[in-house]
């Protein structure tokens, strides 16, 4: 197996930049993300975190048992802006309301 | 080898002159110009890992289009300054200056934009007031319908905040600045000359001046001496989008609502908004959960003024604290009853665009005792007398 190995396929983080992130003492997850982008893209880490998990517990940087995952941030599938913009009270408020410009004035 | 990036097993020295609590970027660029002044004794002490808070957790926007003259002298300064970072910091920050454009839909926003537009040619910053025709001919998918004015201003720009601050960690550890990380200081002693720090792991440290650049944190710390400024944290939520291929230049924003959108170089949109506070909801607290409503609000603002984004999918959502102080303007200084203790936070949901300039100019008044005239203004002491008249209005989000 050569090095070039993309742990993170949608931002293209090879297992080197991992190396190197664990060589400048980065050494758990929420870390090596911020260091180098891994588990940011279109997959939000569901392909690449269990593959960093396992490798800094082979190495002895964490434990199975207390590992842990960075923060999962929603919405759990990618969703366009108009079925959101869709949203209806309770999700809104009156206050929410985009103000007339003219009237608040 | 390659250098460290901070640790918790980073030996702390028994003393040292300045020692820094907080690991954002407020607290590692005073390292990075503490060190390169030639000041060295330095240790950042951060409870979690760098860019753990609002750092790691903002827009990356710098813009020179403020409200008033000190502030848009500052961000003309802190943005010359990011044109040399980059090599300075050996790494690749990921600025783009595609400019910021406001565009205003009231009349009393029209008002503003006028108002800064005359401002910022007296200052000397290149911003020009557009029609909504020449706003549009500079982002093609805008509405024009409800803008009334625009300003344009071609040398504002984007960051990516998380090797912005690794940039300024590694250059600083280069020179021999110690980052502690995942250590919280769990007191402060004062001492005849500064104070002891003692951290929850038990080690102690001495430096002669503290600086607490802890951000919506930093009540925290002051409260153990007694310490009450009037700066409050304020949960502010931000989301990206799937990358596209470049099709948007500047930042955006829609003065009357408060939405911002950029587009970063890692093509994702970035955006948020102003979100008015819900009667009986606290969002005075450093909760940093995300919330449905600000996804639907948002939506609604930007696919009205945006209708391309309408099909565009959100990807990500995150909530950051800012750290808000009531006149808008940063504390920073010795603090009244304890000139050992330095104050770098208030800065209202704005710090990491002033980082650039504020921390070089803090650190030549702690190497050099050089004078600034937003020393002055950000003085920890203004609070004690009766409150200022004046505040920043050009505070987004």
């Amino acid at each position: 197996m050569t090095r070039r190995v993309f742990v993170c396929r949608c931002e293209d983080v090879t297992l080197d930049e991992i190396d190197h992130a664990i060589a400048r003492e980065l050494t758990t997850i929420e870390e090596i993300k911020r260091y180098t982008g891994l588990g940011t893209g279109p997959c939000q880490g569901r392909e690449c975190m269990v593959p960093l998990a396992r490798l800094l517990c082979e190495r002895g940087l964490a434990e199975p048992a207390t590992v842990q995952p960075f923060t999962a941030r929603p919405p759990t599938e990618p969703v366009t802006f108009a079925a959101l913009a869709s949203a209806q009270p309770p999700y809104t408020g009156a206050a929410d309301d985009d103000k007339d410009p003219e009237a608040a004035r | 080898m390659s250098t460290s990036m901070g640790s918790p097993r980073a030996p702390l020295p028994e003393r040292v002159d300045i020692a820094i609590i907080g690991g954002g970027i407020m607290g590692l660029g005073l390292a990075h110009n503490l060190a390169a002044l030639g000041q060295r004794s330095v240790a950042v002490i951060e409870r979690s890992y760098l860019v753990s808070g609002a750092s790691g957790r903002n827009g990356g926007g710098l813009r020179m289009q403020w409200g008033d003259a000190g502030n848009v002298a500052l961000m003309m300064e802190s943005i010359e300054i990011c044109r040399g970072l980059a090599q300075e910091l050996g790494i690749n920050l990921w600025f783009r200056q595609g400019g910021y454009l406001f565009v205003a839909r009231s009349e009393a926003s029209e008002a503003r934009l006028h108002r800064n537009a005359e401002l910022h040619r007296e200052v000397g910053a290149p911003t020009r007031l557009l029609s909504p025709t020449e706003a549009q001919a500079i982002v093609p998918h805008l509405d024009p319908g409800p803008i009334r004015a625009a300003t344009y201003n071609p040398e504002d720009g984007v960051v990516f905040p998380w090797p912005f601050v690794w940039g300024y960690a590694a250059r600083a550890i280069d020179r021999g600045v110690v980052v502690r990380t995942h250590t919280e200081i769990v007191d402060l002693l004062p001492e005849a000359r500064g104070f002891t720090l003692v951290c929850a792991s038990g080690e102690r440290v001495s430096a002669e001046r503290v600086v607490n650049a802890t951000g919506a944190w930093s009540n925290q710390i002051n409260r153990r001496l007694g310490i009450d400024f009037p700066n409050r944290p304020h949960r502010h939520e931000i989301l990206s989008s799937e990358p596209l291929r470049p099709f948007l230049d500047p930042l955006v924003v829609d003065l009357d609502s408060g939405l911002y959108f950029s587009q970063s170089t890692r093509g994702e949109l970035v955006t948020g908004i102003s979100l008015p506070d819900v009667d009986g909801y606290d969002d005075d607290s450093l909760a940093l959960h995300s919330s449905l409503r600000f996804l639907a609000v948002l939506a609604a603002r930007l696919t009205a003024l945006m209708p391309i984004t309408r099909s565009l999918k959100v990807l990500r959502q995150w909530t950051g604290p800012y750290d808000v102080s009531p006149d808008g303007d940063a504390i920073v200084g010795p603090t009244p009853g304890h000139p050992d203790l330095i104050q770098l936070c208030g800065f209202t949901g704005h710090g990491f665009m002033m980082a650039p300039a504020a921390t070089r100019l803090v650190a030549r008044w702690l190497v050099r005792g050089e004078a600034h005239p937003m020393l002055q203004r950000w003085d920890p002491a203004r609070f004690k007398g009766a409150p200022t008249s004046r505040r920043e209005d050009m505070i987004i989000g």
